[in-house]
């Protein structure tokens, strides 16, 4: 296929066209084996890989928390050692927060996206491999640590002069330092990669106003993450400078500050919060309206909250430092703004109780974690404007009672949503609907167990029980609350466990799902289950926010979406660009072939890293020779890619 | 498949089951949590605890109204059975329920912003208390144990003690807080919140308490291994049982009075006096607690034994089987010097 | 039915000017390494300012500007060099093109030798104190800034010499010299921090 056009009036064709989907299905498909597995750009493939992988990591977390919760069933046991203990905590936070919450929501937008966009691919496709790699290879990174014993042992937040090296000689906060680094590399081009899609991949006509809410949420998270990101890999670079090569930053003997490591972590912290929360409840605001058969009430307020509460989000990070001694003003200000960013987040709740009660609820699985996803997001924002109140906080904060809070809000607002996304989804990602029995029981054990679990937390916090002890004397009053929130975590983790035996047995024997099993009215429904390499046949064309409900709905301008007309563009992978607010086409982009260059970066700059983490400075500079190179023939100019001029059309 | 009504009664059980956890247990669960903040013995936890109830209280009133709103909104209307996949179902046009966001964020709203004038209005009372500390007591956290020293004009009036905090009830006392090596957090809840104690900068605080007593504290950021095993305890006195305690610190304690006595002293200044220090002897360390008076301290190793002879024994054989990682290594001790040095540590009155 | 959707006009192909996917992921990279320099900063102003810290700031008085200002001025030589490449390209004038890269590329290169010098030069080393660990850190960010951006012009400068680009396509040369110009504009900041606000008072 010679590329001999410098521009070209693209043809269009029905999405019933065979040959025009013959080919291409040659042109985007992964080869097969391991050649495919190791060189796929396809972003269904890594988005499924991303939910494999953090679901693993969730898997792993779980069994920490689940020693943990034995160790503090009853006061006074000893069945951890103290040293244990805290690496167990420290890992427990760090995979649930780092390895699990914030990926699995890129593997459902990785996935998604395009879907939902009308588009064929991520805007990056090779990024998109890179981001995928590198997290897979951070996450190998941070637990070949643990498994050697050296995992993090400061907790998450990692405080110094506790991380300092005077206070922690062994190479724990070594291995976690830089596999954070690694990882937020990952995040960091994931979150651009997202943010041009966003940007340049929509499908003809759909204007920022037609996109679905999944799409703001994983937006506003990712813009966060590019301004956010850099504040913790810096911290963790200055942190392990101070370890191994004898800088102050943190060195409070010598001047340096021990503050300045809270505010560079919870400056990234805080807004990571939001990361890993919007997508999720993107993902309910566009999965509740389909089983209550009717749209979202007020997308416009939720669109603009969601972004509202991210900026917000920047402006709250000290509210984790309030016992810090900071003076009164600025308490007071980070203190009404962190009860305030309430407003925004309320926005959500009752845009989705008005969906409910003015739609026809459909009773499905997934509709039921959508629906009690709303009552746990309530408790953990309820618990989080609690905190927000200074004088309440100094009382409340390093008590079991954040610990309560902030599993309300990631297990209530990240897993719940997940799971039900997950059962709504599961269809699309596979062609196979899943058991709406076992979804019953497995809805019923998770939120029973999570309640049981997670709400006497609460109490126990207020009476008192510190975070992070690895056992509590007998005589404090939170002994029935501990054996209550081992009980209902085991249960909680017995319907996670029925959630996988669903997934395993649906995808081996579930129903076969057709292309739109819930009549739902966004794009990635338009297309088979699951769809092809290529997406769609035709790129439509979008004139609603509902483009399959058109026929229903009378909210589409002009003659309405084409779905099944549009667009060929088969000279090649290519994909259409359109302009950032109204989706005006204005070029034809050349897609990347599959590549070996996104592994072999991952490889390359893990390799840098491990270099490091070893003093085999030699090792480190061979990781970053063949990074160097990789980027180099990564980036190398390609004819079929309209990176250079035509030979035969010199001018 | 789960209809409304099954749903309808699996929220009210769980709104039920919600409403018994919290509140039946809570007067017994007061009584027997020494580290509850719910309930206040001092002006500062005075002017926080109805702050700390009433957004409890908005808080359950909101989850409450959430729950009902989302399982009033769930039964409304008859749910459609799920149709065979692949079918079109009805689809609604209404575009109404724009009225629950505004109404909705409105009340939320003005709940929001009465808590932030509620919070201010509580954060200035309990910054600074009514009438000024006349004593102010340093104390620096140390892994794991809190070196508590009264600070005075008189550099001869300056004493040490550690774990345990006295002060007279009823007025007011200021203290400064110092991290002695990591971050650790100083917190008695019946008397007022946690404030840090942060290597390299001095957080001041003050506390009262109403009336003699004896308060737990914990610390509460996370600081190594035996972050759970920090506990100290504030021994309320009234003014004139203070003012004789600390008259008592400032002296130095009786001679040992039995030749086994003595040997012990003889033995702790070798053994231990690099370490701990007793005041009018050759013991002088400073890296663990100053032991001058140790006889009348309720605890040892911060809060975690009861002082008595067999603790001490237990604790002076092998700390680590107590607190692992503790600091104190294990002492080479024969049989008859360790009882030696609990003779006369048992004199240190 | 799928006539009435058809595009009249003709739409480019490939990856043109700013509408190249690339050009926008360059955007955001700048945006990120903008606040990855912004956190850095905000660590040396963070630490200059803390009360009662037992530390100078700058160490070893007043930076010396000897060095430091000449090479600030050949960063931005270095930057007018491939705007210069820039605007050549864009009127299909290739061997400009390549001129402007490579002399872009050698005041880059100039750059790092003589702050090379200047590094030399500090009576400090990176584990003396904060203020030269910040300093150290800081500027050595900078560098490595500097040595990806050199290393990028030469490749820019090779791909151009083999004749990869003229007027229409020549997305890499835009993305690289958005980097470059990033890469200048940051350092301005980093001296301004260094070296001119110990002069405007910001000293112990």
């Amino acid at each position: 296929m010679t590329i001999t056009d410098y521009e070209r009036v693209p043809t269009v064709s029905t999405g019933q066209n065979e040959a025009l989907a013959e080919k291409l299905r040659k042109l985007w498909e992964t080869e097969p084996g391991i050649a495919g597995f190791f060189s796929t750009v396809d972003h269904k493939k890594i988005g499924i890989r991303y939910i494999i992988t953090a679901f693993a990591f969730l898997i792993a977390g779980g069994l920490e928390a689940a020693v943990m919760r034995w160790q503090l069933a009853w006061p006074g046991q000893h069945a951890l050692t103290p040293e244990q203990y805290n690496q167990l905590f420290s890992t427990h936070g760090m995979t649930m927060i780092f390895l699990y919450a914030g990926p699995v929501l890129s593997g459902f937008s990785n996935y998604l996206w395009p879907l939902l966009l009308g588009a064929r691919d991520m805007a990056l496709p090779r990024l998109n491999a890179l981001s995928y790699w590198i997290y897979l290879c951070a996450g190998i990174f941070l637990y070949a640590a643990f498994a050697f014993g050296f995992g993090p042992n400061d907790g998450w937040f990692n405080y110094v002069p506790l991380a300092a090296r005077a206070y922690n000689a062994g190479p724990n906060i070594d291995f976690y330092a830089l596999g954070m680094i690694l990882l937020g590399i990952s995040t960091t081009v994931g979150s651009i990669n997202f943010v041009v899609t966003f940007m340049r991949m929509r499908a003809p006509g759909m204007s920022i106003n037609r996109v679905p809410i999944l799409i703001w949420g994983t937006l506003t998270a990712s813009a966060a993450n590019i301004f956010a990101i850099p504040a913790v890999s810096l911290a963790f670079f200055l942190l392990w400078m101070d370890r191994n090569v004898g800088t102050h930053f943190f060195d409070v003997p010598t001047g340096g500050s021990a503050m300045l490591w809270q505010h560079l972590f919870w400056m990234f912290g805080h807004p990571w919060v939001y990361a890993i929360v919007l997508p999720a409840m993107g993902m309910v605001s566009d999965g509740l309206p389909v089983f209550c058969r009717r749209p979202l009430v007020g997308y416009t307020v939720v669109a603009l909250a969601t972004v509202a509460t991210m900026v917000l989000g920047f402006g709250v990070w000290v509210h984790h430092m309030f016992a810090t001694g900071l003076p009164n003003i600025s308490l007071s200000f980070f203190s009404a703004a962190s009860i305030i960013i309430a407003v925004p987040s309320s926005v959500g709740v009752f845009a989705w109780i008005a969906t409910i009660w003015t739609g026809r609820p459909v009773f499905t699985t997934a509709f039921m974690f959508f629906a009690s996803f709303i009552v746990l997001f309530v408790m953990g924002g309820v618990s989080g404007f609690m905190t927000g109140s200074v004088p309440v906080d100094w009382q409340l904060t390093d008590t079991y009672f954040v610990v309560a809070h902030l599993h309300y809000v990631l297990i209530g607002i990240n897993v719940f949503p997940v799971v039900g996304g997950i059962y709504f989804w599961f269809p699309k990602f596979t062609g196979r609907m899943m058991d709406e029995r076992l979804g019953r029981w497995n809805f019923w054990t998770m939120f029973i167990g999570f309640n049981l679990g997670f709400f006497p937390m609460h109490i126990s916090g207020l009476l008192g029980m510190p975070r992070r002890v690895y056992t509590y004397a007998d005589g404090m009053g939170w002994d029935w609350l501990n054996l209550i929130t081992t009980i209902g975590s085991y249960v909680f983790a017995l319907g996670v466990l029925l959630f996988l035996i669903n997934v395993w047995k649906s995808y081996r024997r579930g129903a076969p799902a057709g292309d739109n099993p819930w009549d739902a009215p966004t794009l990635e429904w338009a297309t088979t289950s699951p769809p092809p390499p290529y997406n769609f046949v035709v790129i439509p064309t979008i004139a609603s926010r509902h483009p399959l409900w058109e026929d229903r709905l009378q909210q589409h301008e002009g003659e309405g979406s084409h779905v099944g007309a549009g667009l060929a563009l088969d000279h090649g992978r290519e994909a259409i660009g359109t302009s950032s607010l109204d989706a005006t086409p204005d070029i034809i982009l050349r897609m990347p072939k599959d590549s070996y260059a996104p592994l072999i970066l991952a490889l390359a700059a893990t390799l840098f890293f491990a270099g490091l983490a070893f003093h085999a400075w030699w090792l480190a500079a061979l990781g970053a020779l063949a990074a160097g190179i990789d980027i180099i023939g990564w980036l190398w100019p390609e004819r079929t890619l309209g990176e250079t001029r035509e030979p035969a059309i010199n001018g | 498949m789960t209809g409304p009504s099954q749903i309808r009664s699996a929220v009210r059980f769980v709104v039920w089951a919600f409403a018994c956890a919290f509140f039946c247990p809570v007067p017994r669960a007061f009584a027997a949590a020494p580290l509850n903040y719910l309930t206040s013995a001092g002006d500062k936890a005075d002017a926080v605890v109805p702050l700390t109830w009433g957004v409890i209280i908005i808080s359950i009133a909101v989850v409450v109204i959430i729950s009902l709103l989302v399982a009033g909104a769930i039964w409304r209307r008859p749910g459609i059975a799920p149709q065979p996949a692949g079918s079109k179902i009805a689809v609604d046009e209404e575009t109404d329920g724009l009225s629950w966001i505004w109404i909705g964020v409105g009340i939320s709203s003005l709940v929001l912003l009465f808590t932030v004038v509620w919070t201010m209005v509580v954060l200035a009372k309990v910054t600074s208390p009514a009438t000024k500390p006349a004593l102010t007591i340093e104390v620096t956290g140390r892994q794991w144990w809190w070196q508590v020293r009264y600070l005075s004009n008189g550099p001869s009036q300056v004493f040490f003690t550690a774990n345990e905090i006295h002060i007279p009830a009823g007025q007011p006392v200021e203290f400064k807080l110092v991290g002695g090596d990591v971050i650790h957090s100083f917190w008695f809840p019946a008397l007022g919140g946690k404030t840090d104690a942060i290597p390299g900068q001095t957080n001041e605080t003050w506390l009262e308490a109403h009336k003699p007593g004896i308060y737990n504290g914990q610390c509460t950021e996370y600081c190594g291994l035996q972050h759970a095993k920090m506990g100290m305890l504030l021994i309320a006195q009234t003014p004139r049982d203070f003012a004789a305690w600390r008259a008592h610190q400032l002296q130095s304690p009786a001679r040992p009075a039995s030749g086994g006595q003595w040997a012990g002293l003889a033995n702790f200044t070798t053994h231990c006096g690099s370490c701990h220090a007793v005041r009018g002897t050759d013991a002088a360390g400073s890296l663990g607690p100053d032991l001058s008076h140790l006889m009348q301290r309720h605890t040892i190793a911060a809060g975690i034994l009861p002082n008595d002879p067999q603790n001490l024994d237990r604790w002076i054989s092998d700390p680590q089987a107590i607190k692992p990682g503790a600091l104190m290594q294990k002492p080479e001790l024969s049989a008859n010097e360790r009882a030696s040095i609990i003779s006369y540590l048992e004199t240190l009155n | 039915m799928a006539d009435r959707i058809s595009i009249e006009t003709a739409l480019p192909v490939g990856a043109i000017d700013t509408r190249a996917s690339g050009w926008w992921a360059m955007i955001f990279v700048i945006f990120t390494e903008a606040a990855l320099f912004a956190y850095l900063l905000f660590s040396y102003y963070y630490i200059a300012v803390q009360p009662h810290a037992p530390h100078t700031f700058p160490e070893g008085g007043l930076p010396d500007l000897k060095l430091a200002l000449p090479n600030t001025i050949i960063l931005l030589l270095s930057s007018g060099a491939v705007a210069w490449a820039q605007f050549n390209i864009e009127k299909n004038d290739k061997r400009h093109l390549v001129w402007g890269l490579g002399i872009a590329a050698v005041l880059g290169m100039i750059f790092l030798v003589i702050q090379y010098f200047e590094w030399a030069a500090k009576p400090f080393g990176l584990a003396s104190s904060p203020y030269s660990s910040l300093y150290f850190t800081v500027t050595g960010f900078h560098m490595a800034h500097v040595v990806v951006g050199v290393i990028m012009l030469w490749a820019l400068f090779a791909w151009s010499a083999m004749g990869y680009f003229n007027r229409v396509r020549y997305a890499h040369i835009h993305i690289g010299a958005l980097y470059w110009h990033f890469v200048d504009a940051v350092w301005l900041v980093v001296f301004f921090t260094f070296y001119v606000t110990p002069y405007l008072g910001l000293r112990t």
